[in-house]
């Protein structure tokens, strides 16, 4: 049955420019596009939950349909809700092992040398593309050893001294994998002479809510509302994200696509290059040196969505001696688990393929991308270094520290 | 001129006559059926689409309820495709009488019809978007009917056991001897060729427009010409028929057809002349709404795709003008008997749901008229594409490899005939219409066995142009593949265009505000601003009915 505050597919006009824009439809005839299978085909699952096509399962919510989209219908909402509510649960082991994050995240930071070097065994990914379903020629991403929340309670004395705080969201990728990341946002945030808060945070549910396991979303949303939501109860203090996809889905997802109230948050949800713009354009500029840097830049598509790019642009602009080479917008295909399952593979490469033909075209110095899973798809398929913006302030400030 | 011989001509491709010739050809007669448009072009094709239970009439007619439930229980064994068997509510609102709901119940016993009272709350569980102050319930055996699909069905087992169709055809004038009539002389516009037709027994099924066929025969029947307008809304708003528990009035059903509903129904008087002409008023549009709003509250956030209404053909049996001499159920008559002449018979009155019926009572008087010892099976043999029963499930199954939605779809329409239609080949299944899943294995399919000549006719065999965007893209794609496969002319295809979004304008006009405007804006971006279309049309007559002569065209 429909939910009535749903309705927004009765707002499309067909123009189809959003299947214009996508990306998956470009590359594959297996995916009629965002029209066909949000708008057009909710009308038909309303009659009849069975007509609920196989298709639906590549799309890879990389929300571009909806930035193009002239009449505001809520397309990637409508075929993630789809995808949930009407497709066949199955049980995958592959989809747990990708989505809980926290889980797999917590087990393998305990035994990262192990469980880096067996992810690389050739035996293993075998196993794992035969039996899960998981591409062979997939790099999974490292693991750190022990987590950034460990290595942040030992300093966090050292975030006392600031007058002004602010919460930052770390996510599961920076907990889990890249401490340096997190590191950087902590270091950049103190040199505005921001304080750093960290909250007992879960991960934010994209990778369940793009797998269909709303309900277990629903549940870490929850928990993060109320966490998040005490820790800036009564204050204007804002909460940075350091990935983009994490900050859309505290941000709008948890609304839109999950229907939770989280107005107690919402406002105060903001991506970190939007945050460091701000006092950029304030004039709290700390010192950089020059890094004499060609750098091309990628702009994920969950930051688009948002309309986040033109802040990371600010930012890296003010980089003394960086030359920026601009990205034509697209996506990279990785899109999260999207990627890591066998059945869209080819897909995800096919995507990204004009993308690294042209960042080989720039021969950069390193790629900069504010996305953690665009950045495993660029190193994979281009071999350059690829880094978060914040990752490379923070570089320009620690040389002039060393100085 | 070309010179025809059958046994019985029938005149008017709606419900009746489709369903008078397959009723014919079954008992071993010939015919020709004559329709000056296409099938389910008038009445038939333009009410709510409801499988009547027949409890609308069980307080005021029992007669007519208890037709409605017998036909109800035939057709939901022979028409299975055409029909969605999803039940009905009857509801009370607060500002109801509530003596007509005991009242229904007791009609209900009457006439046989499975009527049971429910409570508010388990109304609701059935149908979610229900007004939630409503304060009694009733289930009804309602459901959906599909006209178009209903008539084609008829005619189609008609055609394939023996019988000829001519539509786009009209009785110019009918060929007597003396008292007797022998056949009639006709008109095909679109091949533009005059003939006459020989036969038995000539009959007129062609409902309001009844009179005007008997006035050529020198005979007077005078209809009184009622007007119902509906409304579409974009999607199915409930999934089952909502009734509103009072006396019949304006807006008091909510039906659920295929991917829309419709807010039915209002009724107009309007004199016979404007029959053809007739338009949706806009207070008519104002009450739907505001009616509809009360049993679905979601109605007044949700678009409309378009109004259209109908003209119930209303007979008065003696010939006079007094109001009480209308009938408002099943009138057939021979001429014979009554006017003295002879080899003409009339049906009409009755409602969409006792079509069989009507054909039945014909066809019996056809038999008696050719001494024709035979006994009527249409309420035995199923229509084609109904001969099984066969739940979408297990054809989703059977085809996969093919998009769900696209063998669910196929399947809907066209029953077991689905079969011939869904081919593995993508080429087959590429959408031609994609807010309705109309693919082109459908669409040749409807082209080379359904009698379409157009994209209007193909709209009604298939639902191509019958979604939100009201044929915006869709109809291009039809047209030219019809080119293609040389269904029709290149140059006749801009003109079927052109008329096909005449017809649409028609019933979008009186709705046309929100996204229903916004559609067409976009719509007539690219009609004029793409295809400059408009300019092709300026001294056309746009008359909305169906191609004319390449000529035309090219003489713009």
């Amino acid at each position: 049955m429909i939910n009535l505050e749903n309705i927004s597919f009765d707002h499309c006009i067909k123009c189809t420019i959003c299947t214009g824009y996508c990306p998956v439809a470009r590359v594959t005839h297996l995916y009629p596009g965002p029209k066909q299978s949000g708008p057009d085909l909710e009308r038909l699952r309303i009659k009849n939950p069975e007509l609920v096509d196989a298709s639906l399962k590549y799309c890879n919510n990389c929300k571009r349909c909806e930035i193009a989209c002239a009449s505001d219908v809520k397309i990637a909402d409508i075929i993630g809700r789809a995808k949930w509510k009407y497709s066949k649960k199955r049980f995958s082991l592959r989809n747990i092992l990708l989505t809980r994050t926290d889980l797999i995240g917590r087990v393998a930071t305990f035994f990262s040398p192990l469980v880096n070097f067996i992810t690389r065994v050739a035996a293993v990914k075998f196993f794992l593309d035969i039996f899960l379903n998981i591409p062979s020629k997939r790099r999974f991403p490292k693991y750190a050893y022990k987590t950034f929340r460990g290595w942040f309670q030992r300093n966090k004395n050292s975030q006392m001294k600031f007058d002004r705080s602010i919460v930052y969201f770390h996510g599961c990728y920076v907990n889990y994998n890249d401490h340096d990341l997190g590191k950087a946002v902590v270091k950049v945030l103190n040199a505005l002479n921001i304080g750093v808060i960290i909250t007992r945070e879960k991960c934010c549910g994209v990778p369940l809510i793009a797998n269909s396991y709303l309900k277990k979303a629903k549940k870490q949303a929850n928990h993060n509302i109320q966490i998040l939501g005490k820790a800036v109860e009564s204050s204007e203090m804002k909460i940075v994200s350091s990935s983009s996809s994490c900050a859309y889905a505290l941000k709008y997802e948890y609304t839109n696509l999950l229907e939770l109230d989280n107005t107690r948050i919402a406002g105060h949800i903001v991506y970190i290059s939007e945050i460091i713009y701000q006092e950029f354009e304030k004039g709290n500029i700390p010192n950089m040196k020059p890094m004499k840097l060609t750098a091309a830049y990628h702009a994920p598509c969950h930051l688009e969505r948002m309309g986040g790019v033109i802040y990371t642009i600010g930012i890296l602009e003010k980089i003394p001696g960086l030359e920026l080479k601009l990205l034509h917008s697209e996506c990279c295909g990785m899109s999260g688990t999207y990627g890591f399952k066998n059945e869209c593979y080819q897909i995800s490469q096919d995507i990204g393929s004009e993308l690294f033909s042209k960042i080989d075209a720039i021969k950069p110095d390193l790629v900069i991308t504010d996305c953690e899973t665009c950045k495993w798809q660029i190193e994979e398929n281009t071999g350059y270094e690829t880094i978060h913006p914040v990752t490379l302030l923070s570089r320009a400030i620690e040389k002039v520290k060393r100085h | 001129m070309k010179r025809i011989e059958t046994d019985v001509i029938i005149i008017g491709g709606g419900a009746t006559g489709t369903g008078i010739a397959r009723d014919c050809v079954l008992r071993g007669i010939q015919v020709v059926l004559v329709e000056k448009d296409d099938l389910a072009s008038g009445t038939t094709g333009r009410n709510h689409g409801l499988l009547h239970s027949g409890a609308r009439y069980a307080v005021q007619d029992v007669e007519s309820a208890s037709e409605c439930i017998n036909e109800n229980r035939i057709l939901k064994k022979i028409a299975r495709h055409c029909i969605e068997d999803t039940g009905g509510l009857f509801v009370t609102l607060p500002e109801d009488d509530p003596e007509y709901h005991h009242a229904l119940i007791q009609g209900c016993k009457k006439a046989d019809i499975n009527c049971r009272e429910i409570s508010v709350t388990d109304a609701l569980r059935i149908e979610p978007n229900l007004n939630p102050t409503i304060i009694h319930a009733l289930t009804v055996p309602d459901g959906t009917i599909d006209p178009f699909r209903l008539a084609a069905a008829n005619i189609l087992d008609a055609v394939e056991r023996g019988g000829t169709l001519f539509t786009h055809t009209k009785v110019t004038h009918f060929l007597r001897n003396q008292n007797t009539i022998i056949g009639v002389c006709c008109h095909d516009r679109l091949k533009k060729e005059t003939f006459e037709i020989y036969a038995k027994v000539v009959v007129n099924a062609s409902g309001v427009w009844g009179q005007n066929i008997c006035k050529q025969a020198g005979i007077e029947l005078k209809m009184f010409p009622s007007k119902g307008s509906m409304v579409i809304i974009d999607y199915r708003i409930n999934n089952v028929v909502v009734n509103r528990c009072r006396k019949p009035a304006d807006g008091d059903i909510i039906v659920p057809g295929d991917t829309v509903s419709l807010i039915g129904t209002t009724s107009k008087k309007i004199s016979y002349e404007k029959i053809d002409e007739a338009v949706v008023d806009d207070d008519e549009v104002e009450v739907l709404l505001k009616d509809g709003e009360k049993l679905i509250p979601n109605v007044s956030k949700t678009r409309m795709l378009r109004a259209y209404c109908g003209i119930r053909p209303l007979v008065a049996v003696s010939g006079k003008m007094d109001g009480r001499d209308i009938s408002r159920g099943i009138v057939r008559v021979d001429h014979e008997e009554r006017d003295g002449v002879k080899g003409f018979i009339s049906i009409a009155g009755g409602k969409l749901m006792t079509y069989r019926l009507m054909a039945e009572m014909t066809t019996d008087l056809v038999c008696a008229k050719l001494n024709i010892n035979k006994a009527c099976t249409t309420h035995q043999i199923p229509l084609p594409g109904s001969e099984q029963k066969s739940s979408e499930h297990k054809q989703i199954k059977r085809f996969s490899g093919i998009p769900k939605s696209i063998v669910g779809s196929t399947h809907f329409r066209h029953g077991e005939r689905a079969h011939r239609i869904l081919q593995k080949d993508r080429k087959s299944y590429g959408l031609i219409c994609e807010c309705e899943m109309v693919t082109a294995g459908e669409v040749d399919y409807a082209i080379n066995h359904l009698f379409v000549n157009d994209i209007i006719d193909l709209r009604r065999r298939t639902r191509v142009g019958m979604g939100p965007c009201q044929g915006a893209l869709c109809a291009y794609r039809a047209a030219g593949h019809m080119a293609q496969h040389e269904a029709t002319h290149e140059e006749d295809a801009a003109k079927m265009i052109i008329d096909f979004f005449e017809e649409r304008w028609k019933g979008i006009k009186p709705i046309f505000w929100g996204d229903a405007l916004r559609e067409m804006e976009f719509t007539y971006w690219i009609y004029q601003g793409l295809f400059g279309l408009g300019n092709l049309i300026s001294g056309s007559r746009g008359s909305g009915k169906g191609v004319e002569t390449i000529d035309e065209i090219r003489n713009f």
